[in-house]
């Protein structure tokens, strides 16, 4: 049956009442992926595993034994996380074909708990990028660029021209996962953030995306930008579903010596109520240069909103914010300068047919197999590394870097519980717009709402919060103390109850719209 | 001619005694099938993690308390980045800033003029130790143009032993290393055998006038065992002395050790010298070490590495061991050094004198002069020893008790090298070497012998 858009239902709640089998689950969301393949959201689609999981999982729910929230729930995966007999390629040239022999410790985890999984998503390559533009199998389309809210706000430039150039851009680097979420082809995606490339694409194709403490959730498996600051984004259509998804992933894992070693102790948000007790932050230097005048509404409406209820609203400083573009990048071409050298085509791989010599061969190897946003950032980064260079770049920032954190460090050391900021510094561009300028250049713009908290290792979540007059998602910030998810995410979840963020009513203009319309508002917990 | 002063520092790689590798579970063993002791890590898959080896952390400690060096609780993990076939992750996991252990000194003794008559004792300080990981090998196949690339050693955790330019020349290195492998061996935090690859030496060498700074040095590689390395750093200082009073100049590069032609070689100029980007490795937070003061309570034991308890755990070292062996034996300090360098004499030594009542002080002649010198011509071990210390204490007993002479026992033990099974008392008995104890008996043969060369002895008697 049709729902209308603002009905949740709960799928977990219609598995186990067998009102939905897992199979008919994972062939929707199937039918589905291919139905909204135009997307170009997901780089593989694993079908026949996916099929045989949720076989699977109907066993046991027929048992009346499923092994959690998460059984038969279809869940899709950024593809710079290693899953065993799927390819992973990082949306790359250097690993077109690599099949990785292990699974990444959060891949095990959700597979653990019986979750399908439906398939790799697609991403700027090696996640560098923040438009999901930028790798070898093309970019992603944001699912809103097929929405009758953007369609019918957007003036058509000319009756020659195609909608199809219209389209805008997920953001990135997680643009799939986010896209896939999106468009309903799952019920949540595993992303990564480095610099924002959860939050950033959750903001544009209006889902929740989570950014986790830094050490809450293992890394080992996620393919590293930069280890110092990578984390494993969760990305769904409501905050209680990230919250299931973050319980089971969060813990000590062995095999990564930087998660922490304290017992994790998965839970369920409170519905609150009253948020008197609450002191939200807004810190000031996040009006930042370039920030459209919607999304300055949005947020000024955002504080208000707190306000009203109750809370403390006060504005704050976090003073080196403006610092954080130039640390960033010194910090991550250096990871990257670092972190890209094992790439050399001899253990895995692609490898030039030049064979010269072992030099020429690996120049060769890494030129093909690297497009230019990566080769632009390791040269960058071995610059900063040369030893003549080391103390005035790489020293220096990360001494900035230390002066950042120690901007939230003060601030929430002053009383305040959240901060409230902007996600993007405006609605989702068309691609056409977009790709006038350089990766480089759209990174250090697109970052500066959602870096900082990857420097200082704090969580932090995007939540939808409106549409903007082009019809498009908006999405606002929540920034939160250290391993203080379950906060973080009680708050997030009273804002996203507050604003009623619409559904996006996808035109697709295929068969299947049937079952696409029993999906449409699904959350899963 | 004015003097040169040779200054020699060495850089030791000790591969670490361990079941597993130093960041990754793989196994640790000597010539095992190429590539069947890698692990995803050691391959460098991508996504792949280090996790800290106690056990290598441990070796460590152990091996910088005993060469009397500081132990920093907190030390820190670099990547020193070069491409190479052997290194798969294009970086070196090593401790660049902050190593495990700094400060130390070892002692070692030398013989003064070739004679194990005197010995002097020398210091030299090291500077520090370093926990690293080891690389691959890579085999050069030129007919193929190819490299064959084996990464079962790549990842195997190796401690370098900085010392410090404190000596002068090859005798005093191969001092050096060959006491810091006593070591080793005995604290078990390496197997430390040169031939296995388990240790290897690298030694920095130059030469100046007195009260001028230290000259250029040169980097010598490819030594492969303790003799060539006395060789190496000798032929080395020579050559720089000649090349210096030629009117020529040293160049700062790394030379290769041609044991064949006993010579070095230059390998690679190290003048366009390699920028390794040293940057910290962001995947292991520092290591932090505990002593008994500073250990918290509520900490997993499991997880915690306490110095204090390493330290009361350290077996005798070689130097201790000798004092003790020249104290309860009253044998030489050069019989103990000789004892201790050679494997499982001291075992044999000991045996020997609980065997038998001849007084340790004889005994050591017995084993240094008559096996070992017999084991040496037939390049033996002592455990390949076709006399054991059961059949010399036999033997030994024999001479004691007066059974049989000294050349006696003499003939004795060469028959008993033959390893034919026979105890000393049917050798005694078979080629009729008792001594004879009975006066008239002696008395009778010595009559036979004069009454047989009449002639010699009248000769005698007129003088």
């Amino acid at each position: 049956a049709a729902l209308k858009g603002g009905l949740r239902f709960q799928v977990s709640a219609a598995l186990k009442e067998g009102r939905v089998t897992a199979t008919e689950l994972c062939q929707s969301c199937l039918s589905l992926i291919r139905s909204t393949k135009f997307l170009n959201a997901y780089i593989t689609v694993a079908e026949e595993t996916a099929l045989k999981q949720a076989e699977e999982s109907e066993k046991r729910y027929q048992r009346g034994q499923p092994l959690g929230v998460l059984d038969g729930i279809p869940i899709a995966v950024k593809d710079n996380f290693n899953t065993a007999g799927i390819e992973t390629t990082c949306a790359s040239n250097m690993l077109k074909g690599y099949i990785s022999p292990y699974n990444a410790t959060v891949v095990q985890k959700l597979l653990d708990q019986g979750a399908v999984l439906l398939g790799k998503t697609n991403l700027d390559e090696f996640a560098m990028g923040s438009g999901s533009t930028d790798g070898v199998f093309g970019p992603v389309r944001n699912p809103w660029s097929y929405s009758r809210q953007y369609k019918e706000k957007s003036v058509p430039k000319s009756c020659s021209e195609d909608e199809e150039s219209n389209w805008v851009i997920t953001g990135g680097s997680s643009g799939g996962s986010a896209a896939a979420v999106s468009s309903f082809t799952c019920f949540a995606a595993l992303g990564s953030d480095t610099g924002g490339s959860t939050r950033n694409p959750a903001a544009h194709c209006g889902v929740v995306g989570l950014k986790p403490t830094y050490g809450l959730i293992s890394r080992h498996g996620l393919i590293p930008l930069v280890n110092s600051m990578d984390v494993p984004g969760i990305l769904t259509r409501c905050v209680d579903d990230a919250a299931v998804v973050l319980g089971s992933l969060a813990g000590h894992d062995p095999k990564d010596s930087t998660t922490i070693q304290d017992n994790f102790k998965p839970f369920e948000l409170p519905n609150l109520t009253d948020v008197s007790k609450l002191s939200i932050g807004i810190p000031k230097e996040y009006h930042a240069p370039g920030l459209s005048s919607e999304i300055l509404a949005f947020w000024s409406k955002a504080a208000d909103l707190f306000k009203n209820a109750g809370a403390k609203v006060i504005e704050v400083s976090l003073p080196h914010t403006r610092y954080s573009i130039v640390c960033y990048h010194v910090l991550c071409t250096a990871e990257v300068a670092s972190n890209m050298a094992r790439f050399d085509g001899l253990e895995y791989g692609h490898r030039s047919d030049m064979n010269k010599s072992t030099e020429s061969m690996y120049a060769a190897t890494r030129r093909e197999g690297f497009n230019d946003v990566v080769r632009g950032r390791i040269l960058s980064g071995n610059y900063f590394l040369l030893k003549q260079n080391y103390e005035n770049y790489f020293i220096k920032a990360q001494k900035v870097r230390r002066l950042i954190a120690n901007d939230f460090v003060k601030v929430f050391g002053s009383g305040v519980d959240i901060l409230l900021t902007p996600t993007t510094l405006s609605d989702a561009v068309p691609y056409m717009e977009f790709i006038k300028e350089d990766n480089r250049t759209r990174s250090a713009q697109d970052d500066i709402l959602t870096q900082a908290a990857n420097m200082a290792g704090l969580p932090a979540i995007n939540v939808p919060t409106g549409l903007s007059e082009r019809g498009l998602p908006i999405g606002l910030q929540f920034i939160g103390r250290s391993f203080q998810e379950k906060q973080l995410l009680t708050v997030a979840k009273w804002f996203e109850k507050q604003v009623k963020f619409p559904v996006i009513e996808l035109e697709v203009k295929r068969h299947d719209h049937g079952a696409f319309q029993h999906q449409k508002s699904a959350s899963f917990s | 001619l004015a003097p040169w002063v040779p200054v020699v520092g060495l850089e030791i790689h000790a591969q670490i005694s361990s079941n597993s590798k130093l960041f990754s579970g793989s196994q640790v063993q000597f010539a095992a099938p190429p590539n069947s002791l890698v692990s995803f890590f050691d391959a460098s898959l991508p996504g792949t993690l280090p996790v800290l080896n106690r056990r290598c952390v441990e070796a460590a400690v152990m091996t910088g308390l005993a060469l009397n060096c500081s132990i920093n609780k907190k030390s820190l993990f670099d990547r020193k980045h070069y491409f190479y076939a052997d290194l798969p992750a294009g970086y070196q996991i090593t401790q660049q800033r902050v190593p495990i252990a700094v400060n130390g000194s070892l002692s070692y003794s030398l013989c003064i003029d070739n004679k194990m008559s005197q010995m002097v004792t020398k210091t030299v300080r090291i500077k520090q130790i370093q926990l690293e990981q080891d690389s691959g090998k890579s085999l050069h196949d030129d007919t193929r143009s190819q490299t064959l690339v084996d990464l079962n050693r790549a990842g195997v955790g190796l401690m370098e032993v900085v010392m410090e330019p404190d000596m002068c020349c090859g005798e005093e290195a191969a001092a050096a290393v060959r006491e810091l492998q006593l070591i080793l061996q005995t604290l078990g935090s390496s197997q430390a055998v040169m031939a296995e690859g388990q240790l290897r030496v690298d030694a920095n060498v130059s030469v100046h006038h007195p009260g001028e700074p230290y000259g250029v040095r040169t980097e010598v590689k490819n030594i492969n065992s303790i003799r060539f390395l006395a060789k190496a750093v000798d032929y080395e200082i020579q050559r720089q002395i000649e090349e210096l009073e030629k009117g020529g100049t040293i160049l700062n590069e790394t030379r290769a050790f041609d044991s064949k032609l006993g010579c070095t070689v230059t390998m690679r100029d190290k003048e366009g010298k390699q920028d390794y980007r040293f940057m910290p490795e962001p995947n292991l937070p520092p290591l932090i070490l505990y002593d008994t003061k500073s250990l918290p309570a509520n900490l997993n034991h499991q997880q915690v590495v306490n110095i204090d308890c390493i330290h009361e755990r350290l077996p005798d070292l070689p130097s201790v061991k000798r004092a003790k062996l020249v104290e309860r034996y009253g044998i030489l300090p050069e019989h103990s050094f000789t004892l201790l360098n050679e494997d499982g004499l001291t075992e044999f030594f000991e045996t020997v004198v609980k065997e038998t009542r001849m007084k340790p002080k004889k005994v050591i002649g017995w084993i240094l002069n008559d096996l070992l010198s017999y084991l040496k011509q037939h390049s033996l071990t002592v455990k390949e020893s076709p006399v054991s210390s059961f059949l010399l204490a036999d033997l030994l007993n024999l001479l004691e008790k007066k059974e049989i002479s000294s050349t006696a026992a003499k003939q004795v033990l060469a028959e008993l090298w033959k390893g034919e099974g026979k105890t000393p008392l049917e050798i005694v008995k078979e080629k009729k070497l008792e001594l004879i104890q009975d006066q008239n008996e002696l008395e009778h043969i010595c009559q036979a012998v004069i009454d047989g060369q009449e002639n010699e002895v009248i000769m005698m008697v007129l003088g």
